[in-house]
């Protein structure tokens, strides 16, 4: 029974982050109608902001210690953040233990001046091409921003680590304990998820944009400048895929080809959740990443080798026979 | 009508034309026999450099690189000459190789067995390399060390810890420095007896592909000798990321002990997701929970920050040894870069000298006298102790360190700790051992 329970949340913890890639996929080609494939590489810089800020802050001031030698013999480099200078060394290591939840607070201005320069200078020249085309450049440029980060960063995974508090296991329920950051993890995604719905269900400037992705061109002949709305939520999206990024970073350590690794996985979702269809981006989220995690169990691989490998695309092929709509897509839309 | 000319002195002439003509053939014939794909023909000779600089072991591929260009450099006369004021053989002068200036092309292998082939043949045939060495992945070097002994030209393996590399894709063109799956699991069974008792059960996760495949049935074998007992043995897709789901199973599995039997970007998140779970702090069968990470590597280890501490593996080489030949590849490495070497860096740099050493000893760059030379080849003053290139399977037989990631390290660069060095002999194995059979070494081939 327990590791049924724990198959359980390893699929929520999975599908927490398949879900929020997908959340920003579908608004971007709900609002936009292009396909994104330059998404996973916006929940690898995300996750990069997280490392770059725990560089920034564990920068350090170097002294000479001539009592300890390095590697060659020579006096070694003692190194002090400039952080623990300044505060003292409890609320300087604090603040660096804490790094990853404040990367959130950095991502989100990077997340969205990224989204922005992204729509604004590349994707907006590519709306009305085919979408062939869009797949083409997006995902070229994925390929162009992994280069980058892995030149600045290199090709070793760079850990990131929760703050110590939220390091260990907790009990969730009697006899069943689970990592401590992938249950933050689950209600971080749950509560991001939330408030994009929130967003775009009970503010005016949702409306209009829910309104756009019902019909554009009425929404236009209205006078309201949709396209600068859209903008705005490439931004937004891009920030979902960055912060789904920066909080990933404890659970894996952050590499500069973890956005491929999901790319793949949420088109899927997206297929099997409904184009454009925002619930059925996250239902399908966490369907899927609870399916996976069941085909990886012993007895599962045992009676079917191999099909830990190979289920999300069973079943995405499952459902695009059956209902080639996805799950909750709207008729028409990509059927 | 016509008029004859014909005089003696103009027969001879032309007998001697004609002599020279039929024989000028037979002269070139018998000069290609005798050569070999890519003879170095001016007063330079190019190595091929075949290493990861893109994908997952680009920063491995970085240190082989670096590494490769230290031995060129030393080759040359330049720098302090490293190693080669360490090792046995004293046939190195610096002055290149026979008294051609060594040069090199690199090639990428992307860490794919189709790419580095590519990259191989192209530095083979346009770039006139005679000797191809590199790699961080067994499924390249299999790959092409096929290709070399096709082509007719020298493989010297970069990291590759495959038992097939040497046992049944061997090839006699084919040569390997680095250690094996075999020799990781002989080196780490007495060490775990002792660290953790005769009586565990032990869970396997298995990257799946050749190396993950040889490495579980070596250490598998090995621990099962001693007492333990295997209850479960998982493979792990390659691309996997996230390892939660196959490590929660773990849980209840009734294993005390979790054996990763992965290598890089897989080590890291596996390793990172069982400390997770808190495997390290569980109580299991009345004793504490243990991981194992047969094989590590000291730019693997930085990736997985705290959670390499205390865990044991082995390695075939460590910066931190204090031997003369460690120690002055050190220097000259640390020197000229300005921090240590990583393992793969090491077996790179010995695997050149070691051909250059073949080739001056055998006065040749003929493959076949290459090879020759090699075979049965035993050296010292090259980090790893007394060492033996078994002519049986061109594998290297030397001593292996069993490490363990360090409690309390004092750089950066101070991750491993190495806990037993273990003897050659003790990982030695017979050349018709189960494990490497199905293959033939086959006859060199000097291509052309």
């Amino acid at each position: 029974m327990d590791a049924i329970l724990l198959q359980i949340f390893n699929g929520l913890d999975k599908g927490s982050a398949y879900a929020l890639i997908a959340l920003g996929l579908t608004l971007i080609f709900g609002t936009l109608g292009v396909v994104n494939f330059a998404h996973g590489a916006l929940f690898m810089i995300g996750a990069f902001c997280s490392v770059t800020l725990q560089r920034l802050l564990t920068l350090s001031h170097e002294t000479l210690d001539p009592t300890k030698l390095d590697f060659l013999g020579n006096p070694s480099k003692i190194k002090t953040p400039y952080i623990v200078e300044w505060f003292g060394a409890d609320a300087g290591n604090t603040i660096i233990d804490w790094s990853v939840p404040l990367a959130i607070l950095f991502a989100i201005p990077i997340m969205l001046a990224i989204g922005y320069v992204m729509e604004r200078g590349l994707i907006k020249h590519f709306y009305k091409r085919p979408h062939a085309d869009q797949i083409l450049v997006t995902f070229g440029l994925a390929i162009v921003l992994q280069e980058l980060v892995k030149h600045y960063y290199g090709a070793n995974p760079i850990q990131t680590p929760a703050p110590d508090a939220l390091s260990g296991v907790m009990q969730i329920l009697p006899g069943v304990v689970y990592p401590a950051w992938r249950v933050v993890y689950f209600c971080f995604s749950l509560a991001i998820i939330g408030g994009v719905f929130a967003f775009l269900q009970f503010t005016t400037f949702g409306m209009v944009v829910r309104a756009g992705m019902a019909d554009r061109e009425t929404v236009g002949l209205l006078g309201i400048d949709i396209d600068r709305r859209f903008t705005l939520m490439f931004g937004i999206a891009a920030s979902v895929a960055g912060l789904a990024g920066v909080m990933y970073g404890p659970i894996n350590a952050p590499n500069y080809h973890m956005g491929m690794d999901f790319l793949v996985l949420s088109f899927v979702v997206v297929v099997v959740g409904g184009m454009g269809s925002l619930p059925g981006a996250v239902l399908a989220g966490f369907l899927l990443g609870i399916l996976e995690s069941f085909a990886s169990m012993r007895e599962i691989i045992t009676l079917i080798p191999g099909i830990n490998q190979i289920i999300i695309y069973l079943v995405a092929i499952v459902i695009l026979l059956v209902r080639p709509r996805g799950l909750m897509g709207r008729k028409g839309v990509m059927e | 009508m016509s008029k004859n000319n014909l005089t003696r002195r103009g027969v001879l002439k032309s007998g001697a034309g004609i002599g020279a003509g039929v024989a000028l053939p037979t002269i070139f014939t018998a000069s290609s026999a005798g050569a070999f794909t890519n003879e170095p023909t001016g007063n330079t000779v190019t190595l091929g450099f075949n290493v990861p600089q893109s994908g997952p072991y680009a920063d491995e591929g970085a240190d082989e690189l670096r590494a490769y260009e230290l031995a060129v450099e030393h080759l040359n006369g330049g720098g302090d000459g490293g190693m080669l004021n360490t090792f046995s053989s004293k046939v190195l002068d610096g002055t290149g190789i026979l008294g051609k200036k060594v040069e090199y092309v690199t090639g990428d292998t992307q860490t794919k067995s189709d790419a580095a082939r590519a990259s191989a043949q192209s530095m083979i045939q346009k770039d006139g390399a005679i000797m191809i060495t590199g790699g961080s992945s067994s499924g390249v070097a299999v790959a092409v060390q096929g290709l070399c002994q096709e082509a007719g030209v020298i493989f010297m393996a970069g990291l590759t810890h495959s038992n097939d590399t040497t046992g049944k894709d061997k090839k006699a063109n084919g040569f390997r420095h680095f250690f094996n799956a075999y020799m990781s699991a002989a080196a780490l069974a007495p060490v775990l007896k002792n660290l953790y008792g005769d009586d565990r059960k032990a869970y396997h996760l298995t990257a799946d592909y050749t190396w993950g495949w040889t490495q579980q049935e070596s250490i598998a074998a090995a621990t099962e000798a001693m007492g333990w007992e295997t209850v479960n043995n998982v493979l792990t897709p390659l691309a996997q990321t996230d390892f939660s789901s196959y490590i929660a199973p773990v849980l209840d599995s009734g294993a005390d002990v979790l054996v990763l039997n992965h290598y890089g970007g897989n080590m890291v998140n596996s390793l990172t997701n069982a400390v997770q779970f808190g495997l390290r702090n569980k109580q299991v069968n009345g004793k504490n929970f243990e991981i194992v990470v047969p094989l590590f590597s000291r730019l693997m280890a930085r990736g997985a920050g705290e959670n390499i501490k205390g865990i044991v593996g082995s390695t075939n080489w460590h910066w931190s040894l204090q031997d003369e030949g460690s120690k002055a590849f050190v220097k000259s490495f640390g020197t000229k870069y300005g921090f240590p070497p990583s393992q793969a860096a090491h077996t790179c740099y010995v695997q050149t000298l070691l051909y250059a050493d073949a080739v001056t000893r055998a006065k040749s760059f003929n493959p076949c006298d290459v090879v020759a030379a090699l075979e049965g080849f035993e050296f010292d003053g090259m980090g790893n102790g007394p060492t033996l290139y078994r002519a049986e399977d061109h594998q290297c037989f030397k001593d292996v360190l069993v490490v363990k990631g360090k409690e309390n390290p004092t750089s950066e660069f101070d991750l491993l700790e190495v806990v037993e060095v273990t003897p050659a002999a003790q990982v030695t194995y017979p050349a018709d051992h189960p494990m490497f059979a199905g293959g033939n070494l086959g006859t060199c081939n000097p291509g052309a």
